[in-house]
């Protein structure tokens, strides 16, 4: 067996990097951001080449939980539902100031921020978010996802 | 005009004020012959206001020149298909004594209308078979869009529904 046809690796490792290149998202959207979400999803950005270009629309076949616009107090048990429905392993993004913390709707519909509902992974604020910051963020995903002990 | 004219004769000192802003008609009826009026306004061939467009409230609570005033005013927006005219007819209420009468007879739109008044006005409808709240949840506190209705006030989050 010559040099470079095999190499050592921890099993963590090695499914850490699978799962980072296999982002299935359920895109949780509920106001305007979703265009800009539509518009980074589609092929011009070319999420694909983060292995995140096939949305699931639906819960249990999804890892990661984008949640793309405001979430009001009457949407909050639905969300937490949605969430439950989740199968291990799954992350949270928070898409948009709304999600973040409610953003400039500091008001007595919107939920201040969804993490008061759920946990959340990754926080990306814009009103709304450029595509580059979403990228970003889901970079930023993909690092912790990597870093992270594994649970199989 | 001849709407408000109309009204005007035909209801005498029920007819609070009228008023016609470059042919936008407002009156502004009293509370107890409000179902009379708004059911000539719907029966009567010459007005045939067929829709009720709009239901909604507005409070006067510190408005420069009402503070002494009624503190609420209903407002029920009248638009006829057949003759293409339409009517702003208002009701005073107080705090109070912040209750109508219900139009849930006449336009059976008025349903879902009066309940997003009372849940975001707290003015109450007699009447309404099923006033509940229309776009708030149960569990909500208080009525948002009164003016004294704190703006950052929180509510208490609501569990999953079971």
């Amino acid at each position: 067996m010559g040099v470079g046809s095999f190499f050592t690796s921890k099993l963590d490792e090695a499914i850490g990097w699978a799962r980072k290149y296999s982002i299935f998202q359920y895109p949780f959207v509920t106001a305007c951001c979703g265009m800009e979400y539509m518009a980074t999803a589609c092929s011009h950005y070319d999420i694909d080449r983060f292995g995140a270009g096939l949305p699931r629309f639906s819960p249990r076949q999804a890892d990661v939980l984008f949640v793309v616009g405001t979430i009001s107090h009457k949407m909050a048990p639905v969300l937490k539902r949605i969430y439950d429905q989740m199968t291990e392993p799954k992350w949270v993004v928070a898409f948009g100031v709304c999600t973040c913390t409610g953003g400039f709707y500091d008001n007595y519909a919107t939920v201040q921020g969804i993490d008061t509902i759920i946990p959340v992974d990754i926080y990306i604020p814009g009103c709304p978010p450029r595509p580059e910051s979403v990228i970003d963020g889901l970079m930023k995903l993909q690092d912790k996802i990597v870093a992270q002990a594994q649970r199989y | 005009m001849p709407i408000l004219d109309e009204l005007r004769r035909r209801f005498g000192d029920a007819i609070v004020e009228t008023e016609d802003h470059r042919g936008d008609l407002t009156a502004i009826v009293a509370r107890d012959a409000l179902l009379g009026v708004l059911a000539h306004c719907r029966d009567e061939a010459a007005l045939a206001f067929d829709v009720l467009m709009d239901l909604t409230a507005v409070d006067y609570q510190k408005f420069p020149g009402r503070e002494d005033g009624p503190r609420f005013e209903v407002v029920y927006h009248l638009y006829s298909i057949a003759r293409n005219h339409r009517l702003r007819l208002k009701v005073r209420v107080d705090e109070d004594d912040a209750r109508v009468p219900s139009a849930l007879g006449l336009w059976p739109i008025a349903n879902w209308l009066e309940r997003e008044v009372w849940d975001m006005f707290g003015v109450r409808f007699e009447g309404h078979p099923d006033l509940r709240r229309l776009l708030l949840y149960e569990e909500f506190i208080g009525h948002p869009l009164r003016k004294d209705y704190p703006i950052n006030r929180r509510q208490p989050l609501i569990g999953p529904a079971s």
